[in-house]
């Protein structure tokens, strides 16, 4: 397997910043490495390679069709559910291809959970949400699941709001909160990658501000891949930004390099508001 | 190296609002510069002809120097709680809330000078103590006037040499001390008017040092870089660097 040096970046090296917390050297989690995805003839992800840190939050950013959302649900195969895709090139989950056929696809969208955009809570009360991936384990023991269930929900920051009415339906819940709650849904089944497609764009700005609290909350025990139209929140939650541009990486950096001192023109008059 | 500056740098937003909102304070920049300079020149001109009607004139114009820089701060604060400016459109509003505080301090500096003036005005000064001061004066206003110059075009060649330039400025201001303290000891009755001259040369080296700062805003707007607090050597190192 070659080393990436995406785009003549490596995130580790470019990580390295005086004192920092959050961007300190990390490991990396996911590798991409060469990868082109096509919808049907069309060339969707032109030769994306690049690293995304363990435990640290990465944002992708671009203009709608820039192809963030499409490379965001390769990480759990996602894209194996449309016929037309087609990929080439890799990627690698802690050293191991995602693509490798041993592997059970299941497998993989466990320990890479997703968020969508609108929130999608199951028709069933908030407790039976959270505990619905265990059960599908096969973990019915009562008090692991109660444990696991104030656990997920503790650490999606909405146990307080909900704990007096675990087994109410979930619909019944704000749409801040429901998202919230697919948040500790993801996080029961204790996955290693949480990848969050748009999660507060249908959220008031409490809300968001709430989700994105939690996001800074959760990346110390989780990598987490978020992407975003709103270039402040890519600003204020991520430690890397990754801006994309009709199926190119364009650049990727430490988020507040990008946000002051992007290094290409394309970059630049995207986060300044410029038509290129 | 980046290529000059011109209007067109800080245009071509979606929002043509925010385009003439940076055009603005950028061009009210230069307006407060000019006004500065202006200053500058009378402040040294009333020293040096011992005019006290030109100082006393140059001391009441200072408030428009400083309701210029309140206004611009104001603009400057809003565009940042409106728009979010990122990347060369934060530098660009950081590079100006920075240098509107030392054109401030410039004309402060200028309204000193001309407290002296006023002062000199009545004593008895020779006229050749006056020769180095003058000979400062002009070094000072032309590093004030191509600093201001790169600010407007954002010239990163012509901010290092105001900078390098300093180094003069500073030279002189010690020979000007050097002098100054010779005249004490040879005539203590000069002692006032040495002292007036003292701190005539002081206002106008820290003039110099002013206009260095803008010059340093003005290579972090274009580069990114800051070379603060950091030798000339080195500042030259971390621009070539790219």
């Amino acid at each position: 397997m070659k080393t990436t040096m995406t785009h003549g970046v490596n995130l580790g090296a470019l990580s390295r910043r005086n004192g920092a917390d959050n961007t300190g050297i990390a490991e990396k989690c996911l590798q991409v490495d060469d990868l082109n995805l096509y919808y049907g003839d069309k060339l969707a992800l032109k030769s994306i390679s690049l690293e995304i840190p363990k435990r640290r939050v990465t944002a992708f950013i671009g203009p709608s069709g820039c192809g963030k959302s499409t490379l965001l649900r390769c990480f759990n195969r996602m894209n194996d559910l449309i016929d037309s895709v087609r990929i080439d090139g890799d990627i690698l989950l802690d050293g191991r291809s995602i693509f490798d056929p041993s592997l059970n696809v299941a497998d993989l969208r466990r320990k890479v959970g997703m968020v969508f955009q609108k929130p999608n809570p199951f028709p069933k009360s908030i407790y039976e949400n959270v505990a619905y991936g265990l059960r599908i384990q096969g973990v019915n023991n009562r008090r692991v699941v109660d444990e696991i269930v104030e656990k997920s929900l503790k650490a999606a920051a909405l146990w307080e709001e909900v704990k007096d009415r675990l087994h109410d339906s979930a619909m019944g819940l704000s749409g801040g909160q429901q998202q919230r709650l697919v948040i500790a849904r993801a996080i029961a089944i204790e996955p290693d990658v949480i990848l969050l497609d748009e999660p507060a764009s249908a959220l008031d700005p409490i809300s968001t501000l709430k989700i994105e609290e939690l996001i800074y909350e959760l990346k110390s025990n989780y990598t987490i891949v978020i992407v975003t139209h709103n270039m402040q929140q890519a600003a204020r939650v991520s430690d890397f930004t990754a801006f994309m541009y009709m199926g190119d990486l364009i650049e990727v950096g430490p988020t507040d390099r990008i946000f002051t001192t992007p290094k290409k023109k394309q970059t630049e008059d995207y986060i300044t508001g410029r038509y290129g | 190296m980046a290529s000059l500056f011109d209007k067109e740098d800080i245009q071509h937003h979606i929002s043509k609002q925010f385009d003439q909102e940076l055009v603005d304070i950028h061009s009210r920049i230069l307006a407060m510069g000019g006004l500065v300079e202006e200053q500058v020149a009378a402040g040294v001109k009333s020293l040096i002809d011992a005019d006290a009607e030109l100082a006393e004139r140059v001391v009441a114009d200072d408030v428009k120097i400083n309701s210029l820089e309140v206004s611009i701060d104001e603009e400057c604060t809003q565009i940042l709680a409106r728009r979010q400016p990122t990347a060369r459109d934060l530098r660009l509003v950081m590079a100006v809330i920075k240098t509107i505080t030392d054109l401030e301090r410039i004309g402060d500096e200028a309204k000193r000078i001309a407290f002296h003036a006023m002062d000199l005005s009545k004593q008895f000064p020779k006229r050749n103590q006056f020769s180095d001061l003058e000979h400062l004066a002009s070094h000072v206003s032309d590093m004030l006037s191509d600093a201001l110059d790169a600010f407007a075009r954002m010239d990163v060649e012509q901010a290092l040499r105001v900078v390098q330039d300093d180094k003069v400025a500073n030279k002189e201001y010690e020979s000007i001390l050097r002098q100054q303290i010779t005249y004490m000891m040879e005539d203590p009755r000069s002692i006032h008017v040495c002292l007036d001259i003292m701190w005539s040369a002081r206002s106008l080296e820290r003039i110099g040092d002013r206009a260095c700062n803008i010059c340093e805003y003005v290579i972090y707007y274009v580069m990114g870089k800051d070379i603060r607090h950091i030798s000339l050597e080195e500042a030259q190192r971390e621009i070539k660097g790219g």
